[in-house]
């Protein structure tokens, strides 16, 4: 059984896996990096948030074009999280024509790198929500 | 006029494109004697040199300026602001000659590209062995650009634009009407990188770069540079007739930055700040949008384009689309937005890219622009985002003297 690890901190590998990220304790301010002190407030208190699995999406393209290393082509999407906060990921299991204005997408996880040790590198993207038949 | 207004007395423009047998230095001089020539001055007269460049930007470029057109001890400002840069470098010039320190101020952007361009180079050469360890801001144990979506600028531009269509409805095929009019426009530019025309289906059938931007709705790896010469109210009273009948003034010069936005870190807001700047040019300059001759707007690709006619209020909120279908942006609409070709035909050499677009308003303004000149343009609008983050804002108005 290999080890796993998230491709980034603010992914945590629970059950469910779920993203995190540390709010501003006076404005609510989400980040997914440390900060010296909250870009909106300027306070430097915060918290931490687990944040929703599910949301809108609100921006996308499909890249074609990208450095050698990049595989090509994949959507990249920008979701509003439902209760707050905006991520950056690829949108998987979906194609250009699939996405509507407010789309509903819910996150999922999957390899995306093995190194020498055998250690699988984790990333999440995100997938339609199919309507209900 | 009030005492307090900054004129442009002379601009220029290199042909923009590749010059592979010229180095940074020489093209900036080009530009610069240029300006200088057009402002009937010489480097003896300047008081301050402002020099706008990214890609080479802790060369001393203004130094190595004055040594190939003129070290006369004056002091020299090496300015850098990703894409705003060559507009942040005028502003230098004319912060100094606000503030009563000189009267006259050169103000030179340039940039060669090279052949990397936008998209990014291939990956460092890797560990013999690769073992994943959490490192950086975010922890990260792999490059994860293409993993967790798309950070680089076509992307970013392209995401911007969709954005935009979601709330509002506009289509990929309003995204290509926008390069279909600045290529066209390009035709009529003798200093555009690229001059020729394609047609709506040559560019959505074009190879897509990030969807829905394609080959033709991204602008070209160019090198080029520009300049302008810049002076108080009372130098220019003394200066000679013809000088001053060709004067522009500059009516509103605003800078802005990135406020905070829920999820701007993940997606730079390009809207935001160009809102911010656009309301405080037009407040300073006591015009409207609906006052425009022209405008330069920052078209670095179609995506962008569409959206800053709204962040610029050229119309409606919500209305690009609209805007865009009834002609308004053409050089024979409403309100013309780069006639020169824009980034996207004409060129993008970072650097030069905010005084190019003053070049072009300001020779628009005298009257000066030949086949393509806006017939009796008297305001003008530029524009220049640079990720992250500036905005600059420039009114100038034609000289009523
Ligand atoms: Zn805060």
């Amino acid at each position: 059984m290999p080890g796993q690890i998230p491709v980034v901190d603010y992914l945590v590998l629970g059950d469910p896996p779920h993203l995190q990220a540390r709010m501003c304790a006076q404005c609510d301010a989400l980040y997914f990096d440390r900060r010296n002190a909250c870009a909106h407030c300027g306070r430097r208190d915060f918290t931490w948030k687990a944040l929703a699995s599910t949301g809108q999406l609100r921006g996308y393209t499909q890249v074609h074009r990208a450095a050698p290393s990049v595989p090509v082509p994949y959507i990249s999407a920008i979701v509003e999280l439902d209760g707050g906060g905006v991520v950056k990921a690829n949108l998987i299991d979906a194609q250009l024509d699939d996405i509507t204005p407010g789309l509903t997408v819910t996150m999922t996880t999957f390899v995306a790198g093995v190194d020498d040790d055998g250690t699988e590198a984790i990333a999440f993207g995100y997938k339609p929500v199919k309507e209900q038949g | 006029m009030s005492s307090g207004d900054i004129w442009i007395i002379g601009a220029s423009m290199t042909p923009f494109g590749r010059h592979d047998d010229k180095d940074l230095i020489d093209i900036a001089a080009e530009s610069a004697l240029d300006a200088l020539g057009d402002a009937d001055v010489t480097i003896e007269d300047i008081d301050i040199l402002t020099m706008g460049n990214v890609y080479e930007a802790n060369s001393h470029n203004g130094q190595r300026l004055q040594k190939q057109i003129g070290q006369t001890g004056i002091p020299v400002y090496n300015v850098v602001n990703a894409c705003a840069t060559g507009a942040t470098a005028l502003r230098v010039a004319l912060l100094s000659i606000k503030a009563g320190e000189s009267d006259i101020g050169l103000a030179v952007g340039v940039e060669k590209m090279g052949k990397g361009g936008l998209i990014g180079g291939a990956a460092k050469k890797r560990d013999a062995r690769k073992v994943y360890s959490p490192n950086g801001r975010y922890g990260s144990v792999l490059k994860t650009e293409g993993i967790l979506g798309t950070g680089i600028m076509p992307g970013v531009f392209a995401q911007a634009g969709t954005e935009y269509a979601l709330a509002h409805g506009v289509t990929a095929t309003h995204f290509a009407k926008v390069a279909q009019k600045n290529h066209a426009h390009s035709v009529l530019n003798p200093l555009a990188h690229y001059r020729k025309e394609f047609s709506l289906d040559d560019i959505l059938n074009a190879d897509v770069i990030a969807f829905p931007n394609t080959l033709p709705m991204c602008c070209p790896n160019t090198d080029g540079a520009a300049s302008v010469v810049v002076v108080s109210d009372a130098k220019l009273k003394t200066m000679d007739p013809d000088v001053r009948r060709r004067a522009v003034k500059i009516s509103a010069s605003v800078l802005t930055s990135d406020p905070w936005v829920e999820g701007g870190q993940v997606q730079p807001d390009v809207s935001t700040l160009t809102r911010n700047a656009a309301t405080a040019a037009y407040e300073q300059a006591g015009v409207g949008p609906e006052d425009l001759d022209l405008v330069e707007l920052h078209d670095c690709f179609a995506t962008a384009e569409l959206i800053h006619y709204d962040n610029l209020g050229l119309c409606e909120p919500g209305g690009a689309g609209d805007f865009l279908d009834s002609g308004a942006p053409w050089r024979d609409g409403k309100t013309p937005v780069n006639v020169s070709g824009g980034l996207l035909s004409k060129g993008h050499p970072l650097g030069a890219t905010g005084i190019a677009n003053i070049y072009e308003v300001a020779t628009h303004l005298r009257g000066e622009a030949g086949d393509r000149q806006i017939t009796g343009a008297k305001v003008g609008l530029t524009h220049v985002i640079g990720l992250a983050s500036a905005c600059a804002v420039h009114i100038l108005e034609a000289g009523v003297r």
